[in-house]
């Protein structure tokens, strides 16, 4: 059996997660062999999921951080625990 | 999420603060920063929203601690509670969009990716450039939100399948459908611009 490019195309996300029956797939990966369309199609979607899985695509603004913990610190820090090394 | 954990133990940490030593909130939540934020601005769109949203998230999650049962990762329940507030923030402020009650996603056709006839690799140091990091978040932030809420906590978050469905309330099979098509979005969106931007560099070589 020979699959169309419009039939690989609806299978390249579960081809990419590996959730392809092992029919199914045997079938997409000999498409993929021969056809450099699908073959492009199939390197720019796991590309693109590479760089949009990159912690750089949302950097943290300045001083986040410090916000965060001060506002936790109040909600916290109504009852700071003592410390522990020279408790007793 | 890619946060480096094998050193920390965090059901005991979460003993520990439950049991009054509050303090440790802080350490237990400091790798889930960037995630929670990140989280949040594909949602919210604009920065201080985002940063909003994130804080309560944090605020909530400490505030229901008694509730993490460990069922899931500390991180999965984290970001679970994140999405909640990032929707009930969106909710409120109602823009939600008609467009995404008319759609019938499920029944849609398919959606056709971008042609091209080969590939080179874009490499990761392309996020230097703040045009590409804006490019891949515009993109995100274009699909509607039934697509982004599985794209993001797949592909950005990087649950796993089960983890999404249970995140959203959904099915695997529903997941699987809409991480497809959100997908098949993004490379329709995207590669043809990324090909196009791509710099005389040596690592692409577009001809």
């Amino acid at each position: 059996m020979v699959i169309e490019c419009k039939h690989v195309w609806n299978y390249i996300s579960d081809y990419i997660d590996d959730s392809l029956s092992p029919e199914i797939r045997e079938l997409v990966q000999r498409h993929l062999e021969h056809c450099e369309i699908c073959s492009a199609i199939l390197d720019s979607t796991r590309n693109i999921m590479v760089l949009t899985a990159d912690d750089h695509v949302y950097e943290l603004p300045l001083g986040f951080s410090d916000r965060l913990h001060a506002r936790l610190s109040e909600e916290i820090g109504s009852n700071p625990a003592p410390p522990s090394d020279d408790a007793g | 999420m890619d946060v480096e954990l094998s050193d920390r133990d965090e059901p005991r940490m979460i003993a520990a603060i439950l049991a009054g030593d509050r303090e440790q909130y802080h350490e237990l939540i400091r790798p889930y920063e960037r995630s929670v934020y990140k989280m949040a601005l594909s949602f919210m769109k604009n920065e201080s929203d985002a940063e909003d949203v994130a804080q309560e998230a944090f605020l909530k999650a400490f505030r229901k601690l008694a509730d993490f049962r460990g069922q899931a990762k500390f991180s999965t329940w984290l970001i679970s509670i994140t999405l909640n507030e990032a929707r009930g923030r969106l909710r409120r402020q109602a823009i939600v969009r008609i467009e995404s009650l008319d759609e019938s996603p499920e029944q849609g056709g398919h959606i056709s990716p971008a042609l091209l006839r080969d590939w080179r690799e874009v490499p990761s140091e392309a996020l230097e450039r703040q045009e590409i990091r804006q490019m891949l978040q515009d993109a995100i932030a274009s699909l509607s939100p039934l697509y982004r809420e599985v794209l993001v906590l797949r592909d950005v978050e990087e649950f796993s399948i089960e983890e999404t469905a249970t995140a959203l309330a959904i099915t695997t099979g529903t997941v699987k459908v809409r991480l497809h098509r959100a997908r098949m979005m993004m490379q329709k969106e995207l590669a043809p611009k990324l090909k196009k931007t791509a710099p005389r560099r040596r690592w692409f070589q577009w001809s």
